[in-house]
C-alpha cells in the first residue's frame, strides 16, 4: 500500500525518527543488501555569477562583484583532468545563471571534455537548462537534446529546493517555478536522460509543502522513472539574506525516513553527510539511505595529488563499516566499480 | 528459540538482561530496534520529560600525579601549561557563576594534583558552600576521593565524611572508564583500581552521598569488557541503589597517547547509548552529555533512551583538551528548544533530579 499525502503529514507532525527509521529501514532492506555505495566525482563551479540572487544562497555574486568569477574552458578542462587522475568517475558542472555566457560555451566545453577524458557528466540543474534555452531561444527539449548530443549524460536535482510556489517565491522570486522544474525533468527523461531529484528542507515550508514536493517527485516518477535517486538537504543559513537557525538532525532523519517511505517508485536514497557531518551522515545508514552521495575532491586536495584523496576514502569506508555495512564505489548510473573488502 | 530471539523478546518486554543477551543484541547491529526498546525504557522511568540543569563546571588544576595514557588534559608539575586555582580566582568564578539565573549545582573535576593538600579541597568545598548556599555540590570523582585518603592516611569513609560535613552534595561519577584491571593497566596504570572505585562509592552511597556512574569507551576495550562494566554498575546499584545517573563517555583520542585510535562514530554511540538504557533497568536516568556528544547527537540520543542532556556547563576543559568540537556552554533557552523539539518536556532539574524551583518547567521559557 502506497503511503498517502495525508499520512505522510500526520507522521512527519506527530511521529519520530527511530519510528520512521525503522519502517524505513525495513523498505530499504526489502531492495538492497548491506552494501552501502558512494561515487568519487569533483564539483567545478564554473562561475559564482548569477542573475537569481536567491536569499537561501551564499554562493552567488552579481556580476562586476571583486570576487565574482568565470572560470576559462582551460581551468575547466584542468580541473577535469585532475578529477580523473584522482579516480573521479563523474563531474558535475553546476554555476550560478551568468548572463552574459553563450549556449554555444557549454556545448563547446562539453564535447571538449568528451574528447580529452573518459568520465561522467553529470551537470547543469533544471534552471540552467531553462537560462541556456532562453540564451538561445530554443524549447527545452531542444536544448537538453544538444547538450546531450554535446556530451551530457545526467542531470543533477538542484534547484528542486522545495516545489511549493508559495516557499518559492519567498526564497528565491527570480528561480524558475516547480512547474518549470519538473518540465525539464520530464523533458530529459524523455529523451533517455536520467537524473537526481532533491529537496532542500529548512526554509520555514511546513510539513505538508514538504510531503507536496514528494507528492509531485513521486507523481512524475511514475510517469517517466528517469529518477535514479533522492536527495534531502538542510538549508545552510551562514552568510545567507534568509538567514535564521539550522534546521535540527532529529528533523533531517525524520524527513530522510519518509522520503524513503513515500518515494516507493525512486530506487536510492542518499544520506548527505555534506550538509550533516559525518556523525549524521553516517546515522542516515540506519533511516534509509543505501547511498552516502559523493567523495568531493576539492581543488587543493586534488592538486596535491594520491594522500588527501585516499584519506577520503578511508573516512568514507570507515563511516560505512562503522554501521555494520559494506563499502562500495559506484558509478553516476549505480553500476559497483569497487567493493571494500 | 535461538539467543538472539530471547534477547530481543526480553528487551523489548522490558526484563533483565543478561551479558550474553546484552552481547547478542550488540552484534545484531540492529540499532533501531534498540533505540525503540529503550526508549520505551526510558519511557516507563521518566515518562515524557528529558531534564537539564543550570550548572557550572569547574576544573581546579590540571597537573596530576597518574600520568594516565588516556588523558590529553593533565600535565606534569612545572609544564607551562600547568595551573592550580587559587581561593581568590575561584570566588572569581563563583561570583561569575552566581550570575546565571536558576543555578543550582557546582560541577568539580580536577587532576590528582602532587603538592596539593586535603586541606586545599576542602577549603574549596566551604568556599562555594559559603558562597552558594542554596546550590548543590557535585565534587571529586572516586578516583579524587581515593587520592585524598592516600595523601591523608584517612580512610576513604572519613575523607567522605569531612566533605558531606563541609557541604559536599554528590560525587560525579568520572575515573570509571571501564571497571576491569586488565583494561586500566593499558588506559591509567596509576589511578583507582577497579576495587578501589568500586568501594568509594559504595561507601558513599551507604553514607547517603549520591554519585553518578560511567564509562569512557572507544579505545582499548572489547565489547565483553563494556558489558561486563554494565553489569558490574547493576550489581552495586542493586546492592546500594545510590546511582543517580549513568553517563558514558566516548573515548576522544586526540592529545592523547592513543592518538593512533579514530573516535567512534555515532552509530556506536547511539548503539551504547541505547544498550545502557536496556541494561541498567535500575538507574533512573541517563545522560546524553552532549560536550561530548555534539548537540545534534545528543538530540538524537533522546530518541535512544537517554533522559537527561546535563547542564549549560559554563566551561569544560578537560574533554576540549582532547579535541571536542563543540562549545564550552549553552542557554538554558537553548537546551529546552532542542528537547521541546522531539516532542518530550524539558524540566529543568536540581541536582536531585527535582524540577527546579525558580523555573515554571510547564510554562516554559523559551
Amino acid at each position: 500500500m502506497r503511503m498517502e499525502f495525508r499520512e505522510a503529514v500526520a507522521l512527519l507532525t506527530e511521529s519520530d525518527p527511530v519510528t520512521l527509521g525503522k519502517a524505513a529501514d525495513e523498505k530499504r532492506r526489502q531492495r538492497y543488501d548491506d552494501t552501502v555505495t558512494f561515487v568519487i566525482d569533483r564539483n567545478i563551479n564554473y562561475t559564482n555569477v548569477c542573475i537569481n540572487a536567491c536569499r537561501f544562497c551564499a554562493f552567488f555574486r552579481s556580476e562586476g562583484a571583486p570576487d565574482a568569477y568565470v572560470l576559462t574552458e582551460e581551468e575547466i578542462l584542468d580541473k577535469v583532468g585532475e578529477a580523473v587522475a584522482a579516480g573521479g568517475t563523474q563531474i558535475m558542472l553546476q554555476g550560478g545563471l551568468h548572463p552574459g555566457l553563450e549556449f554555444s560555451f557549454y556545448l563547446q566545453l562539453l564535447r571538449h571534455i568528451k574528447e580529452k577524458y573518459d568520465i561522467t557528466i553529470h551537470s547543469f540543474s533544471p534552471a540552467e537548462i531553462v537560462h541556456f534555452a532562453c540564451l538561445a531561444n530554443l524549447t527545452i527539449s531542444e536544448t537538453l537534446k544538444r547538450l546531450q548530443d554535446a556530451g551530457l549524460d545526467s542531470l543533477p536535482g538542484g534547484g528542486a529546493e522545495i516545489l511549493a510556489d508559495e516557499v518559492r517565491q519567498r526564497v528565491s522570486e527570480r528561480k524558475i517555478c516547480s512547474a518549470d522544474w519538473l518540465e525539464v525533468m520530464r523533458c530529459a527523461h524523455s529523451i533517455g536522460m536520467k537524473s537526481t531529484a532533491t529537496m532542500v528542507i529548512g526554509l520555514g515550508e511546513t510539513m505538508a509543502q514538504r510531503v507536496e514536493h514528494m507528492e509531485k517527485i513521486r507523481a512524475l516518477q511514475d510517469e517517466t522513472g528517469g529518477f535514479r535517486a533522492f536527495i534531502t538537504w538542510t538549508f545552510q543559513p551562514g552568510n545567507t539574506v534568509l538567514g535564521g537557525d539550522k534546521t535540527s538532525s532529529w528533523d533531517y532523519l525524520k524527513t530522510l525516513a519518509m522520503t524513503r517511505l513515500y518515494l516507493d517508485n525512486i530506487p536510492h536514497i542518499q544520506g548527505s553527510w555534506v550538509t550533516q557531518g559525518e556523525r549524521i551522515g553516517q546515522l542516515t545508514l540506519a533511516f534509509g539511505a543505501d547511498d552516502l552521495g559523493s567523495i568531493m575532491l576539492e581543488e587543493n586536495v586534488v592538486r596535491a595529488a594520491g594522500t588527501s584523496y585516499e584519506m577520503s576514502v578511508q573516512k568514507m569506508t570507515d563511516l560505512i563499516r562503522g554501521a555494520g555495512r559494506k563499502p562500495a564505489q559506484r558509478d553516476t548510473e549505480y553500476h559497483i566499480c569497487k567493493k571494500f573488502e | 528459540m535461538t539467543k538472539l530471539t530471547i534477547a530481543r523478546e526480553k528487551a523489548e518486554q522490558g526484563e533483565r538482561l543478561s551479558l550474553e543477551d546484552a552481547l547478542c543484541l550488540y552484534e545484531e547491529n540492529d540499532i533501531l530496534s534498540l533505540a525503540a526498546w529503550a526508549r520505551a525504557a526510558k519511557e516507563r522511568k521518566s515518562g515524557r520529560k528529558v531534564f537539564y540543569n543550570v550548572n557550572r563546571h569547574i576544573n581546579l588544576t590540571n597537573i596530576c600525579v597518574s600520568d594516565c595514557p588516556l588523558c590529553a588534559f593533565q600535565c606534569h608539575d612545572g609544564d607551562s601549561r600547568g595551573y592550580l586555582l587559587t581561593h581568590e580566582k575561584i570566588a572569581v568564578i563563583l561570583s561569575e557563576a552566581a550570575k546565571a539565573e536558576g543555578l543550582n549545582e557546582i560541577h568539580i573535576v580536577s587532576a590528582l594534583h602532587p603538592t596539593a593538600d586535603f586541606s586545599y579541597y576542602l577549603a574549596v568545598i566551604r568556599q562555594v558552600r559559603a558562597a552558594l548556599p542554596q546550590v548543590a555540590i557535585q565534587a571529586f570523582t572516586p578516583v579524587e576521593i581515593v587520592h585524598f585518603s592516600k595523601i591523608t592516611g584517612k580512610s576513604v569513609e572519613d575523607i567522605l565524611h569531612i566533605l558531606k560535613k563541609a557541604g559536599l552534595t554528590s560525587l560525579p561519577g568520572g575515573g570509571a572508564e571501564i571497571l576491569s584491571d586488565r583494561v586500566r593497566n593499558i588506559i591509567c596504570p596509576n589511578k583507582a583500581t577497579r576495587m578501589e572505585w568500586m568501594d568509594t562509592v559504595k561507601t558513599a552511597h551507604r553514607l547517603g552521598i549520591h554519585t553518578n556512574a560511567t564509562m569512557l569507551y572507544g579505545h582499548v576495550e572489547t565489547v565483553r569488557e563494556r558489558m561486563e562494566h554494565l553489569l558490574t554498575l547493576r550489581d552495586i546499584q542493586d546492592e546500594t541503589g545510590g546511582f543517580q545517573a549513568f553517563v558514558s563517555f566516548p573515548f576522544h583520542p586526540e592529545n592523547t597517547r592513543f592518538s593512533y585510535l579514530k573516535r567512534v562514530g555515532a552509530w556506536e554511540d547511539m548503539k551504547m547509548m541505547a544498550i545502557s538504557r536496556l541494561m541498567l533497568d535500575n538507574i533512573e536516568h541517563i545522560k546524553a552529555f552532549w560536550v561530548m556528544l555534539t548537540m545534534p547527537v545528543a538530540q538524537l540520543a533522546l530518541g535512544f533512551g537517554a533522559d537527561d542532556l546535563d547542564g549549560t556547563i559554563g566551561e569544560e576543559k578537560i574533554i576540549h583538551a582532547a579535541g571536542a568540537k563543540t562549545n564550552t556552554g549553552i542557554t538554558r533557552t537553548k537546551l529546552r528548544q532542542v528537547i521541546r523539539e522531539t516532542g518530550y518536556e524539558p524540566i529543568e532539574r536540581d541536582s536531585f533530579y527535582r524540577p527546579g524551583g525558580k523555573i515554571q518547567n510547564e510554562n516554559g521559557i523559551s
